[in-house]
Protein backbone atom coordinates (compact mmCIF):
# COMPACT_ATOMS: atom_id res chain seq x y z
CA UNK A 1 0.00 0.00 0.00
CA UNK A 2 1.06 3.54 -1.34
CA UNK A 3 2.16 5.96 1.91
CA UNK A 4 4.06 9.32 1.83
CA UNK A 5 5.58 10.35 4.86
CA UNK A 6 5.83 14.11 5.93
CA UNK A 7 8.40 15.96 7.70
CA UNK A 8 6.36 18.77 9.02
CA UNK A 9 9.02 20.49 10.82
CA UNK A 10 10.74 21.60 7.24
CA UNK A 11 7.53 22.03 5.83
CA UNK A 12 6.45 26.00 4.93
CA UNK A 13 2.84 25.50 3.99
CA UNK A 14 3.44 26.53 0.50
CA UNK A 15 0.47 24.56 -0.63
CA UNK A 16 2.03 23.32 -3.89
CA UNK A 17 1.32 19.49 -2.86
CA UNK A 18 -2.00 20.26 -2.24
CA UNK A 19 -2.86 21.41 -5.46
CA UNK A 20 -0.94 18.68 -7.14
CA UNK A 21 -2.28 15.79 -5.30
CA UNK A 22 -4.92 13.81 -7.64
CA UNK A 23 -6.49 12.32 -5.15
CA UNK A 24 -7.55 15.54 -3.06
CA UNK A 25 -6.50 14.09 0.45
CA UNK A 26 -3.94 16.80 1.21
CA UNK A 27 -4.87 19.79 3.56
CA UNK A 28 -3.01 21.98 5.69
CA UNK A 29 -2.88 21.18 9.55
CA UNK A 30 -5.01 23.28 12.21
CA UNK A 31 -1.47 23.44 14.22
CA UNK A 32 1.72 24.73 13.49
CA UNK A 33 5.15 23.19 13.77
CA UNK A 34 8.17 25.08 15.18
CA UNK A 35 8.93 27.73 12.33
CA UNK A 36 5.17 28.85 12.83
CA UNK A 37 3.99 27.35 9.48
CA UNK A 38 1.19 25.20 9.29
CA UNK A 39 2.23 22.35 7.81
CA UNK A 40 0.46 19.81 5.27
CA UNK A 41 -0.79 16.85 6.53
CA UNK A 42 -2.86 13.56 4.97
CA UNK A 43 -6.36 13.50 5.19
CA UNK A 44 -6.90 9.68 4.07
CA UNK A 45 -3.75 7.66 3.63
CA UNK A 46 -5.54 4.91 2.32
CA UNK A 47 -6.26 6.43 -0.66
CA UNK A 48 -2.85 7.39 -1.73
CA UNK A 49 -1.77 6.04 -4.81
CA UNK A 50 1.96 7.20 -4.79
CA UNK A 51 2.26 9.37 -7.89
CA UNK A 52 5.00 11.06 -5.74
CA UNK A 53 3.29 14.35 -7.57
CA UNK A 54 3.39 15.77 -4.45
CA UNK A 55 6.77 15.03 -3.52
CA UNK A 56 7.83 16.45 -7.17
CA UNK A 57 6.05 19.65 -6.47
CA UNK A 58 7.41 20.21 -3.18
CA UNK A 59 10.25 23.07 -3.05
CA UNK A 60 11.66 21.79 0.31
CA UNK A 61 11.78 17.76 0.19
CA UNK A 62 9.54 17.34 3.10
CA UNK A 63 7.56 14.36 1.46
CA UNK A 64 9.13 11.04 1.34
CA UNK A 65 6.86 8.27 -0.63
CA UNK A 66 6.97 4.36 -0.19
CA UNK A 67 5.24 2.02 -1.81
CA UNK B 1 1.20 0.55 8.11
CA UNK B 2 3.58 -1.68 6.18
CA UNK B 3 6.83 -1.78 7.17
CA UNK B 4 8.05 -4.07 4.10
CA UNK B 5 7.38 -0.73 1.80
CA UNK B 6 10.45 0.37 -0.22
CA UNK B 7 10.94 4.35 -0.81
CA UNK B 8 10.02 5.26 -4.16
CA UNK B 9 11.05 8.92 -3.56
CA UNK B 10 13.49 11.06 -1.21
CA UNK B 11 15.90 13.03 -0.65
CA UNK B 12 18.99 12.78 -3.02
CA UNK B 13 22.34 12.41 -1.96
CA UNK B 14 23.54 14.97 -3.31
CA UNK B 15 21.35 17.83 -1.75
CA UNK B 16 22.53 18.29 1.68
CA UNK B 17 19.94 17.37 4.57
CA UNK B 18 19.30 21.06 5.25
CA UNK B 19 16.43 23.89 5.58
CA UNK B 20 16.66 25.49 2.54
CA UNK B 21 16.07 29.43 3.47
CA UNK B 22 14.07 30.09 -0.09
CA UNK B 23 10.44 31.55 0.81
CA UNK B 24 7.59 29.21 0.97
CA UNK B 25 6.59 27.84 -2.75
CA UNK B 26 9.72 29.31 -4.34
CA UNK B 27 10.74 26.87 -7.45
CA UNK B 28 14.08 27.31 -6.45
CA UNK B 29 13.56 24.28 -4.23
CA UNK B 30 12.60 21.92 -6.70
CA UNK B 31 15.03 22.76 -9.28
CA UNK B 32 17.69 22.31 -6.70
CA UNK B 33 16.61 18.84 -6.11
CA UNK B 34 16.34 17.83 -9.80
CA UNK B 35 20.42 19.00 -10.45
CA UNK B 36 20.61 16.81 -7.54
CA UNK B 37 18.67 13.96 -8.46
CA UNK B 38 20.56 13.93 -11.68
CA UNK B 39 24.10 14.44 -10.49
CA UNK B 40 22.90 10.88 -7.91
CA UNK B 41 21.94 9.19 -11.02
CA UNK B 42 24.80 9.68 -12.94
CA UNK B 43 27.07 8.75 -10.10
CA UNK B 44 29.58 11.64 -10.78
CA UNK B 45 29.19 13.21 -6.74
CA UNK B 46 32.85 12.95 -6.25
CA UNK B 47 34.26 14.94 -9.46
CA UNK B 48 31.46 17.19 -9.78
CA UNK B 49 32.37 21.32 -8.75
CA UNK B 50 28.84 23.56 -8.96
CA UNK B 51 29.38 27.04 -9.26
CA UNK B 52 26.41 29.77 -7.24
CA UNK B 53 25.14 32.95 -8.53
CA UNK B 54 24.78 35.73 -6.53
CA UNK B 55 21.15 36.17 -5.99
CA UNK B 56 18.98 34.33 -3.60
CA UNK B 57 20.84 30.82 -5.14
CA UNK B 58 23.99 32.97 -3.61
CA UNK B 59 24.09 30.08 -0.74
CA UNK B 60 23.07 27.12 -2.99
CA UNK B 61 26.79 25.78 -1.70
CA UNK B 62 25.36 25.06 1.37
CA UNK B 63 22.29 23.11 0.00
CA UNK B 64 24.39 20.97 -2.71
CA UNK B 65 26.40 17.84 -1.31
CA UNK B 66 29.25 18.31 -3.74
CA UNK B 67 32.11 20.48 -3.88
CA UNK B 68 30.90 24.66 -4.49
CA UNK B 69 32.53 27.74 -5.79
CA UNK B 70 31.03 31.06 -5.35
CA UNK B 71 31.09 33.56 -8.20
CA UNK B 72 31.28 37.40 -8.83
CA UNK B 73 28.40 38.90 -9.91
CA UNK B 74 27.03 36.94 -13.61
CA UNK B 75 31.09 35.70 -13.89
CA UNK B 76 29.73 32.07 -13.29
CA UNK B 77 30.80 30.56 -16.31
CA UNK B 78 34.27 32.29 -16.70
CA UNK B 79 34.85 30.33 -13.25
CA UNK B 80 33.25 27.27 -14.59
CA UNK B 81 35.57 27.34 -17.48
CA UNK B 82 38.31 28.02 -15.26
CA UNK B 83 37.51 25.33 -13.23
CA UNK B 84 36.66 22.66 -16.26
CA UNK B 85 40.27 23.48 -18.34
CA UNK B 86 42.09 22.47 -14.84
CA UNK B 87 39.95 19.71 -14.27
CA UNK B 88 38.99 18.63 -17.58
CA UNK B 89 37.43 14.97 -16.14
CA UNK B 90 35.31 17.46 -13.47
CA UNK B 91 31.33 17.90 -13.85
CA UNK B 92 31.20 21.34 -13.60
CA UNK B 93 28.01 23.35 -13.62
CA UNK B 94 26.60 27.25 -12.69
CA UNK B 95 23.32 27.86 -11.38
CA UNK B 96 22.17 31.48 -11.91
CA UNK B 97 18.94 33.62 -11.87
CA UNK B 98 18.14 35.93 -14.98
CA UNK B 99 19.43 38.95 -12.73
CA UNK B 100 22.61 37.03 -12.72
CA UNK B 101 23.09 35.84 -16.13
CA UNK B 102 20.85 37.78 -18.49
CA UNK B 103 22.03 41.26 -16.84
CA UNK B 104 25.36 41.96 -15.48
CA UNK B 105 26.53 38.12 -16.76
CA UNK B 106 25.71 38.51 -20.20
CA UNK B 107 28.75 38.77 -21.75
CA UNK B 108 30.18 35.71 -19.86
CA UNK B 109 27.33 33.85 -20.39
CA UNK B 110 27.43 34.46 -24.73
CA UNK B 111 31.17 33.83 -24.43
CA UNK B 112 30.99 30.57 -22.66
CA UNK B 113 28.57 29.45 -25.08
CA UNK B 114 30.13 30.71 -27.89
CA UNK B 115 33.39 28.95 -26.78
CA UNK B 116 32.10 25.76 -26.30
CA UNK B 117 32.75 25.17 -23.30
CA UNK B 118 32.16 21.79 -21.47
CA UNK B 119 30.23 23.09 -18.43
CA UNK B 120 26.50 23.11 -18.07
CA UNK B 121 24.78 26.29 -16.75
CA UNK B 122 21.44 25.84 -15.39
CA UNK B 123 19.27 29.34 -15.87
CA UNK B 124 16.46 30.14 -13.48
CA UNK B 125 14.00 32.95 -14.82
CA UNK B 126 11.50 34.23 -12.69
CA UNK B 127 11.29 37.33 -14.99
CA UNK B 128 12.21 39.71 -11.84
CA UNK B 129 14.72 40.04 -9.30
CA UNK B 130 14.18 38.51 -6.46
CA UNK B 131 16.74 38.54 -3.09
CA UNK B 132 17.53 42.54 -3.82
CA UNK B 133 13.30 43.33 -3.42
CA UNK B 134 11.35 42.51 -6.79
CA UNK B 135 13.64 45.18 -9.45
CA UNK B 136 12.87 44.59 -12.94
CA UNK B 137 14.62 42.34 -14.96
CA UNK B 138 16.08 42.00 -18.62
CA UNK B 139 13.40 39.16 -18.32
CA UNK B 140 10.69 40.97 -16.88
CA UNK B 141 7.49 40.83 -19.18
CA UNK B 142 6.09 43.73 -20.90
CA UNK B 143 3.90 45.41 -18.85
CA UNK B 144 4.86 43.24 -15.65
CA UNK B 145 4.74 45.58 -12.80
CA UNK B 146 7.80 45.63 -10.52
CA UNK B 147 9.53 48.14 -7.77
CA UNK B 148 11.32 49.41 -10.42
CA UNK B 149 8.64 49.54 -13.11
CA UNK B 150 5.88 50.46 -10.96
CA UNK B 151 3.69 51.30 -13.85
CA UNK B 152 4.14 47.95 -15.79
CA UNK B 153 7.37 46.77 -18.21
CA UNK B 154 7.24 50.06 -21.22
CA UNK B 155 9.04 48.35 -24.13
CA UNK B 156 9.48 51.71 -25.19
CA UNK B 157 12.07 52.79 -22.81
CA UNK B 158 12.44 49.61 -20.96
CA UNK B 159 12.44 47.19 -24.18
CA UNK B 160 11.59 44.34 -24.55
CA UNK B 161 12.33 40.21 -22.44
CA UNK B 162 15.52 39.16 -23.51
CA UNK B 163 15.16 35.29 -24.55
CA UNK B 164 18.40 34.01 -23.66
CA UNK B 165 18.20 30.34 -24.99
CA UNK B 166 17.17 31.85 -28.42
CA UNK B 167 20.06 34.65 -28.53
CA UNK B 168 22.37 31.98 -27.46
CA UNK B 169 20.67 29.63 -30.54
CA UNK B 170 21.87 32.35 -32.95
CA UNK B 171 26.04 30.95 -32.23
CA UNK B 172 27.68 27.96 -33.54
CA UNK B 173 29.08 26.84 -29.99
CA UNK B 174 26.75 25.20 -27.48
CA UNK B 175 25.61 21.66 -27.89
CA UNK B 176 22.78 22.08 -25.71
CA UNK B 177 20.26 24.62 -24.94
CA UNK B 178 16.60 23.70 -24.00
CA UNK B 179 13.43 25.52 -22.15
CA UNK B 180 11.87 24.04 -19.47
CA UNK B 181 9.12 24.55 -16.99
CA UNK B 182 8.22 23.60 -13.04
CA UNK B 183 4.70 24.50 -12.89
CA UNK B 184 3.33 21.34 -13.04
CA UNK B 185 4.14 17.38 -11.87
CA UNK B 186 4.20 16.90 -15.58
CA UNK B 187 6.61 19.79 -16.37
CA UNK B 188 8.74 19.26 -13.66
CA UNK B 189 9.38 15.63 -14.82
CA UNK B 190 10.34 17.22 -18.19
CA UNK B 191 12.31 19.47 -16.67
CA UNK B 192 14.43 16.84 -15.11
CA UNK B 193 14.57 14.73 -18.45
CA UNK B 194 16.34 18.21 -20.11
CA UNK B 195 18.61 18.93 -16.69
CA UNK B 196 19.71 15.18 -17.16
CA UNK B 197 20.33 15.27 -20.90
CA UNK B 198 22.33 18.59 -20.08
CA UNK B 199 24.84 16.63 -17.78
CA UNK B 200 25.09 13.76 -20.21
CA UNK B 201 26.18 16.31 -22.61
CA UNK B 202 28.68 17.82 -20.79
CA UNK B 203 30.21 14.22 -19.35
CA UNK B 204 30.07 12.53 -23.20
CA UNK B 205 32.43 16.03 -23.89
CA UNK B 206 30.10 17.01 -26.51
CA UNK B 207 30.40 20.68 -25.19
CA UNK B 208 28.02 23.46 -23.78
CA UNK B 209 24.54 22.43 -22.40
CA UNK B 210 22.14 25.21 -20.50
CA UNK B 211 18.83 24.63 -19.74
CA UNK B 212 16.62 27.45 -19.03
CA UNK B 213 13.86 26.90 -16.14
CA UNK B 214 10.92 29.33 -16.28
CA UNK B 215 10.60 29.74 -12.18
CA UNK B 216 8.17 31.56 -9.77
CA UNK B 217 8.69 34.40 -7.35
CA UNK B 218 5.61 34.36 -5.57
CA UNK B 219 7.08 37.07 -2.68
CA UNK B 220 7.59 39.26 -5.09
CA UNK B 221 4.73 38.91 -8.03
CA UNK B 222 2.52 39.27 -4.77
CA UNK B 223 0.47 35.88 -5.12
CA UNK B 224 0.36 32.86 -3.21
CA UNK B 225 3.14 29.94 -4.57
CA UNK B 226 -0.29 28.50 -6.53
CA UNK B 227 -1.02 31.61 -8.31
CA UNK B 228 2.60 32.10 -9.00
CA UNK B 229 2.40 28.88 -11.12
CA UNK B 230 -0.77 29.64 -12.85
CA UNK B 231 0.41 33.09 -13.81
CA UNK B 232 3.90 31.52 -14.96
CA UNK B 233 2.01 29.04 -17.09
CA UNK B 234 -0.46 31.75 -18.34
CA UNK B 235 1.70 34.80 -18.66
CA UNK B 236 5.19 33.57 -19.25
CA UNK B 237 4.87 30.45 -21.44
CA UNK B 238 3.39 32.60 -24.31
CA UNK B 239 6.35 34.44 -23.83
CA UNK B 240 9.01 32.01 -23.49
CA UNK B 241 8.49 28.90 -25.46
CA UNK B 242 8.91 25.52 -24.09
CA UNK B 243 11.31 23.00 -25.51
CA UNK B 244 14.51 22.17 -26.80
CA UNK B 245 16.33 24.59 -29.21
CA UNK B 246 19.77 22.70 -29.59
CA UNK B 247 20.72 19.64 -29.42
CA UNK B 248 23.97 17.47 -30.58
CA UNK B 249 21.33 15.88 -33.17
CA UNK B 250 19.95 18.88 -34.30
CA UNK B 251 23.87 20.69 -34.48
CA UNK B 252 24.36 20.74 -38.27
CA UNK B 253 21.41 23.27 -38.29
CA UNK B 254 21.56 25.95 -35.72
CA UNK B 255 18.93 28.46 -36.76
CA UNK B 256 16.36 25.55 -37.66
CA UNK B 257 14.38 25.41 -34.62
Amino acid sequence: MARVDFNVERCKGCELCISACPKKIIRLSEGFNSKGYRPAEVIDQAQCIGCAFCARMCPDVVIEVYK
Amino acid sequence: MDKTATQVFGRPQSLQDRVLHYCPGCTHGIVHRLVAETIDELGVREKTVGISPVGCAVTAYNYFNCDMQQAAHGRAPAVATAIKRVLPDGVVFTYQGDGDLASIGMAEIVHAANRNEKVTVIFINNAIYGMTGGQMAPTTLPGQKTTTSPYGRDVNTMGYPIKVVELLNTLTGPAYLARVSVHDPKNVQKAKEAVRKAFEIQVAGKGFSLVEVLSTCPTNWGMSPVEALKWLEANMIPQYPLGVLRSPESKEAPNDI
